[in-house]
């Protein structure tokens, strides 16, 4: 097996890593399929507390957005062999998501100075469900800042290269799937508030 | 990806060249413990799984016991079960339990890890000519991860007020509410814990398994040259990444009910008069999350049963299979199928009525594809040489319980009639047999086909033999009556009917049923013992005992790391060359190329390699 990978013959041309990558993508998908389509099934019954969405969410989409910019960036930089451009650009993606996360955090704040509470007596579905989504996508972009990281400890040890493009090709694939996952949400919560 | 540095997997063979002084534990605990080998991480599930099936079949046996003698006093089991016996009486409260656990140890331990953890593990690389998994340690997390899983559910079974009650499907209120049931408390809480990490190892094990099928076959074998138990497990494992996330999303929810008040599932709930807070949440949106990993859930339990009963059908009829594109266009159609039909289960939940006939529509044509896999097993039997080892014993054993079972399935399927049926011993009747012991006949033939393979050692035959007779008997003497049980409308997961005139005609009949489950489980120690015993004095094995065409037969009799000691072989036929006309033998192993058999070739395969 070991041979067949270095050979990069595997019966479908792809990396098995990349492949097992994208499994898990769907079923992070899947999960929040799961949580979507329960929001709307829910919602439908009634007793449904209506509110505004906190107003810096449309920010924090902005900046994620900017960090996979900077991602792409990064992965084009390895690809040329610009090993100071691409620590430059991961650094920017780690800090534009780190932005994401505390603008995230601020909305969580927003939000209970309004008493929109995940539980309690006083909460409603409508406003757990939100706690719900944006908290497993900022689980899950956690994650993905650990896998940046990763990526710029090992640049900082010219493991990161156009030779040796598996690793950063496998994070930019994460993050530009949680940044759409993140897109995704954001347009799915407009729509539904 | 010439110079990657990711090393995918861990190499042996490296770390027992810089081996040092304590090399001697480190290589049994890397060999047998934390191995990253795809056979010995079979090994593991497998015998874990052997183990919760015996605590399985031993919980059901003591609620069996008290459905069949309901008058009967169990202070004998009290050194067991100690303050679960009240005097004398098994408690109503652990007999919920019981059924809980049961439920869930076997549909998710044993017929979930248990058998697509051994057979995929095992049989993946093995059959398609690869020399492991995509990823040793991923593989080795699955299983370390369904270990944990287990340890948390086994300790649940310790607590004082017991492991989770509400059902394995766990339907909240009754599973959200500690104040409900005692179960609800900190089991339902080690139920949730457990879970979460039994669906990360499921989640790494699909993967895994999804990987290598697409990624890591060996020359020339193209998907139409898989054998049909590959294919089986690959659905499996698709089913699996589709389905397990959504069990996840549900779960998540339920705790965030159960810990942080939140009110997903809950709403204007009295509990002994008091009015809880929770308002605004649907105990039907569970239902619906639930079975939308719940219905495919019972596919990836039986898929794995249906390759290997068609491999060891072939193989042991001296047949090609019967229609082999159409055994993996029917697994295919089952397995869409399987994500659309989950409302079958919420008929009577009030869901609307028009809803209901499309799902009991959708859900009746998983008769078509079923028929055909059926069709296909019988038509693979018809007039073939058939040699009745004990693995083949288990696969016509397969066939006819997924026969019997299925067809109640059809009655079950219908809204109208269901109305009738929800919830008593006639759907228990239609699981266990279409489900539960057919995925077990599944496994069984399994274990004894590849036990040669795994061990380098056969299994003794005569018990085998045994085994079987007493197994297929004891489980048609188990279910066929739990049928009229049902029909006659007991209401299953019920501690006793003694309190209803109506059902005490019935006494016999459950006294009965309760007999012959705990003859078959009994008879299940005939195999643990002939499963461990033959794997020290066992007769051992050639390196083709079966007579067999694919892959895993042309490694050496005990395969080591690598599997093949050169190159791997390359593929030029399917894997269903049986009896074929003119040829030498009466199998005609993949690896074979037509250039070497041109007596038995067909005018198409005169060209071919």
């Amino acid at each position: 097996m070991v041979g067949a990978i270095k050979q990069n013959e595997t019966s479908s041309k792809v990396h098995p890593l990349k492949f097992a990558l994208w499994l898990i993508i769907v079923s992070i998908i899947m999960m929040f399929a799961a949580w979507t389509s329960a929001y709307i099934v829910r919602k439908e019954e009634g007793n449904w507390l209506d509110f505004s969405l906190p107003g810096n969410l449309i920010v924090n989409t902005v900046i994620i957005v900017i960090s996979s910019v900077f991602m792409q960036l990064a992965y084009g930089a390895a690809k040329k062999d610009e090993l100071a451009k691409l620590k430059l650009y991961l650094i920017g993606t780690f800090v534009a998501g780190l932005g994401f996360l505390l603008g995230q955090w601020q909305a969580w704040s927003d939000l209970v100075d309004r008493k929109i509470f995940f539980g309690g007596s006083d909460s409603n579905p409508s406003g757990s469900f939100l706690y719900v989504l944006t908290g497993v996508h900022g689980f899950h972009l956690i994650t993905g800042l650990i896998f940046v990281l990763i990526v710029l400890i090992s640049s900082h040890q010219f493991k990161v290269h156009s030779r040796n493009m598996l690793r950063i090709e496998l994070c930019t694939t994460y993050w530009h799937f949680l940044g759409a996952l993140w897109v995704y949400l954001f347009a799915f919560l407009s729509m539904n508030h | 990806m010439a110079s990657t540095d990711i090393s995918l997997t861990h190499d042996v063979h490296h770390a027992h060249d810089d081996h040092d002084h304590d090399h001697h534990d480190q290589h049994f605990i890397f060999k047998y413990i934390f191995s990253q080998d795809h056979k010995v991480i079979a090994k593991q599930f497998l015998i874990t799984g052997i183990i919760w099936a015996f605590i399985g079949g031993a919980l059901s046996t003591i609620f069996r016991l008290q459905l069949g003698w309901p008058q009967a006093t169990y202070d004998w089991l009290e050194p067991i079960l100690g303050k679960w016996i009240e005097g004398g009486k098994l408690s109503p409260e652990f007999f919920l339990s019981l059924v809980t656990m049961h439920g869930t140890i076997m549909v998710f331990f044993v017929l979930t890890a248990g058998l697509s953890g051994t057979f995929s593990n095992f049989l993946i690389p093995l059959q398609i000519g690869a020399r492991d998994m995509a990823s040793g340690f991923l593989n080795m997390l699955s299983y370390w991860f369904f270990f944990l899983s287990s340890v948390i559910m086994f300790l649940s079974l310790f607590l004082e007020t017991g492991p989770a009650s509400a059902g394995w499907t766990i339907y909240p209120p009754l599973s959200a509410l500690p104040q409900a049931i005692p179960g609800s408390g900190t089991g339902m809480t080690m139920w949730i814990v457990s879970m979460a990490f039994f669906i990360v190892s499921s989640l790494l094990g699909s993967v895994n398994y999804i990987t290598t099928v697409i990624n890591l076959r060996t020359k020339g074998m193209s998907m139409t040259k898989l054998p049909l138990t590959i294919w089986a497990f690959f659905l499996t494992a698709v089913l699996g990444v589709l389905s397990f996330p959504v069990l996840f999303s549900c779960v998540l929810l339920l705790l965030f009910d159960r810990s942080f008040g939140t009110s997903f599932y809950l709403s204007e709930i009295y509990v002994a008069g008091e009015a809880l807070s929770n308002v605004g949440g649907s105990p039907i949106l569970f239902q619906h999350l639930f079975w939308f990993l719940g219905h495919p859930e019972v596919y990836i339990v039986i898929l794995p049963g249906f390759g290997i009963v068609s491999e060891i059908i072939a193989t042991n009829a001296r047949k090609p299979i019967f229609g082999y594109r159409a055994m993996i266009g029917s697994m295919l159609g089952i397995s869409l199928l399987s994500f659309i039909v989950w409302a079958h289960h919420m008929f009577v939940s009030g869901m609307n009525p028009f809803l209901g006939s499309v799902f009991m529509f959708l859900t009746l044509i998983i008769a078509v594809p079923s028929a055909v896999k059926v069709f296909n097993w019988l038509a693979t039997l018809w007039r073939g040489n058939i040699v009745f080892t004990v693995p083949m014993l288990f696969s016509i054993g397969f066939v006819s319980l997924f026969i019997s079972g299925g067809l109640t399935g059809i009655i079950l399927g219908n809204s109208t009639l269901d109305i009738q049926f929800h919830n008593t011993y006639f759907v228990v009747a239609h699981f266990h047999l279409v489900m539960a012991s057919s995925a077990f006949f599944g496994l069984f033939a399994g274990v004894y086909h590849w036990y040669p393979k795994m061990f380098g050692r056969m299994m003794d035959d005569k018990l085998g033999y045994i085994h079987f007779w007493l197994t297929f008997i004891g489980v048609y003497m188990v279910f066929m009556p739990m049928h009229y049980v049902g029909i006659a409308g007991f209401p299953r997961r019920y501690y006793s009917w003694t309190s209803f005139e109506l059902f005490s005609k019935f006494a016999d009949l459950n006294m009965y049923i309760s007999l012959a489950a705990v003859i078959a489980w009994l008879a299940q120690f005939i195999f643990a013992f002939n499963f461990f015993y033959s794997m020290f004095r066992g007769r051992r094995a050639t390196q083709n005992p079966w007579r067999s065409t694919t892959l895993e037969w042309t490694t050496p009799v005990n395969p080591g790391h690598g599997n093949w000691p050169g190159a791997i072989p390359t593929v030029y036929r399917w894997p269903y060359d049986y009896s074929k006309p003119g040829a030498a033998d009466d199998f005609i192993p993949q690896h074979i190329p037509y250039s070497e058999t041109a007596s038995s070739n067909l005018p198409h395969e005169k060209d071919l390699a």
